[in-house]
């Protein structure tokens, strides 16, 4: 078990040994990040910032413009809400070659609370025109968003969590945008991201008592929405169920009813954060008080059947 | 230094702002006439190392414009300084154009960053001096705020790290010219005692008459030769919509474009200015 930011600090460390060009910042988080492990292997190419998340993203844009990489890490909170109109007019217009990747998203930050719970950002991202916005399900699929964000030219949002998380794709996977289907099954299909994908699994391993055995896809990459390659999936399927540690307003939920409304109406059953803030608890305890266990997964796709 | 040419230039600049935004009816003037010579030195005064022909020339200094709304000022002085023709400023603000309402580095050569939204400017310059003074380049990073600018959180942010970050390759300067938008900078949000505040945030402090060149060329000349590991700002008094006399002081025409015979008079005015 490994939080998707530790395989990230990870991820950034090789980067670092690979490239001079990769540059990291952070906002006096880097142990929550793990940019912690690029600062102390690379001292002249960090630069915490103090708390200033809107100082740090302005930062990394110069940075970018004398042609570094700049990865800027603090909680997605931060990142996504705070200096949101940075990202926007100083990042994303112009394009800019600035990587945000921001821990701490979703409920599983625990006991910290609502303040600290960004069920927002994957919303707040997507909205910016050029940004990619990208959700790691497991330690592989980061290490893989991580490198690829790094070859890639222009403003990338990574969302990772705090949460251990097993290793769920195959050693070998590559990230390339597109849906993963992680388990081939009939009638239902879940769209799942970030660590859902592993909560789903484990609702599947429920469901087998009731004959029920849904499709599994994973869908890492949720700017640019892989619109075709939903609905092929769909086309195959019956009933749709989205699964996200997110408000269910403007995430993954929205995007597939989006989607599908445009070219492929059928009805969606969303998963996820119903239009509420966090609250402190243990992350397993919140992931079952707000349905996203492996019970209330199933639970949900039990009445929905019905 | 040629006095005589840096006034032509000066003059020059003035007339296609009022030009520009008179055509456009719509812009920020007071602003970018306050700004004129200090652009002018920068460009003009022998001060910024740049190629209009190579607008991506690694070793070059950069001028970061963070008060983005003074965007005619930086066309202006641009096509003066050649990076593009000058018959294109008449577009400005129009559909297509490439001289957007606020500065654009995707549709323009010579342009740093793109700017409008004001408070950012400084934290993209410190970025910038961070990473010239990582790769070894001995380019210097110049930045222009507003004092009304200074009211934004994030400026002091990016202060603090200036000095955190020991940058001595990067000067701000502050067009105070004592307006914003509801009135004097003194009366919306009090920034005095300012030389005091940068002082106290760890910076060098230099303050000027923001139009007499043999005050802003030497000091600007001097700011690249630093190694002091401080952050020099540099507070350029000014005038705000300076040289043309009934937009002088007068909050109206921060974003008001003149009248066509209002532009008449400016022309004029800019004209009678050089006689003398
Ligand atoms: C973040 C942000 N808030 C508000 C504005 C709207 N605005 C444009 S110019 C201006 C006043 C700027 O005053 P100052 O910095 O003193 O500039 P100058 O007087 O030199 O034109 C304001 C509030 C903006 N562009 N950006």
């Amino acid at each position: 078990m490994k939080a998707t930011r530790e395989a990230y600090g990870e991820a950034l460390l090789d980067l670092g040994r690979l490239s001079d060009q990769v540059v990291a910042l952070d906002a006096d988080l880097s142990k929550s990040t793990k940019t912690s492990l690029f600062a102390k292997e690379f001292p002249e190419r960090f630069f915490d910032v103090g708390i200033a998340e809107q100082n740090m993203i302005g930062i990394a844009a110069g940075l970018s413009l004398a042609g570094f990489v700049p990865f800027a890490s603090t909680f997605a909170i931060f990142a996504s809400g705070r200096a949101w109109e940075q990202i926007r007019n100083t990042v994303a217009y112009p394009s800019l070659n600035v990587k945000v990747c921001a821990s701490h998203a979703g409920i599983t930050v625990g006991e910290d609370g609502a303040s600290h719970q960004s069920v927002e950002d994957i919303g707040l991202m997507s909205i910016i025109p050029n940004m990619t916005v990208l959700v790691p399900s497991d330690p592989i699929e980061t290490k893989s968003i991580i490198n690829w964000a790094f070859k890639y030219k222009g403003p990338v949002y990574v969302r990772l969590g705090r949460m251990g998380v097993p290793d769920l794709l195959p050693k070998d996977y590559s990230f390339d945008t597109k849906p993963y289907i992680f388990k081939k099954g009939k009638k239902i299909v879940i769209f799942a991201t970030g660590i859902m994908l592993w909560k789903c699994l484990e609702a599947i391993e429920l469901l087998k008592a009731y004959d029920i055995e849904p499709t599994l896809v994973n869908i890492p990459c949720l700017k640019p929405f892989p619109e075709k390659e939903i609905i092929e999936i769909v086309r195959e399927h019956d009933m749709v169920f989205t699964a996200e540690e997110h408000s269910i307003i403007g995430g993954l939920g929205s995007m597939v009813a989006s989607t599908l409304s445009r070219s492929y109406p059928m009805k969606v059953s969303f998963i996820g954060i119903n239009d509420k803030f966090g609250t402190s608890g243990k992350p397993n305890d919140l992931l079952s008080f707000y349905g996203l266990d492996a019970a209330g997964i199933r639970d949900k796709l039990l009445d929905n059947i019905k | 230094m040629d006095d005589l040419l840096l006034r032509e230039h000066a003059k020059n600049i003035r007339h296609l702002i009022i030009e520009m935004i008179t055509s456009a009816k719509s812009g920020h003037p007071g602003g970018s006439l306050s700004a004129v010579e200090i652009l002018v030195s920068l460009y003009f005064g022998g001060v910024l190392n740049y190629d209009p022909k190579n607008p991506s020339l690694e070793s070059r200094d950069r001028f970061f414009l963070s008060k983005g709304h003074a965007a005619p000022v930086l066309y202006s002085t641009l096509a003066e300084a050649g990076y593009f023709d000058k018959s294109g400023l008449d577009t400005l603000r129009q559909l297509n154009s490439p001289f957007q309402g606020h500065p654009d580095m995707k549709k323009l050569p010579g342009i740093e960053a793109s700017t409008g939204s004001l408070g950012q400017g400084l934290s993209i310059s410190v970025g910038c001096a961070l990473g010239l003074r990582l790769k070894g380049l001995k380019s210097h990073v110049f930045a222009l705020l507003g004092d009304g600018e200074l009211e934004e959180g994030q400026v002091w942010e990016a202060a603090m790290a200036a000095r955190q970050f020991k940058l001595d390759n990067l000067t701000a300067i502050i067009d105070r010219n004592n307006l914003q938008i509801d009135g004097f900078t003194e009366e919306v949000m009090s920034l005095e005692p300012l030389a005091d505040k940068w002082r106290s945030f760890g910076w060098s402090v230099l303050e000027l008459s923001g139009h007499d060149f043999d005050q802003i060329v030497p000091a600007l000349l001097n700011a690249k030769k630093r190694d002091d590991k401080k952050p020099l700002v540099i507070i350029a008094h000014t005038i705000k919509g300076k040289g043309v006399s009934f937009m002088e002081n007068i909050c109206d025409f921060h974003g008001k474009a003149p009248s066509e015979d209002q532009a008449k008079i400016a022309y004029s005015e800019l004209k009678e200015c050089d006689e003398q």
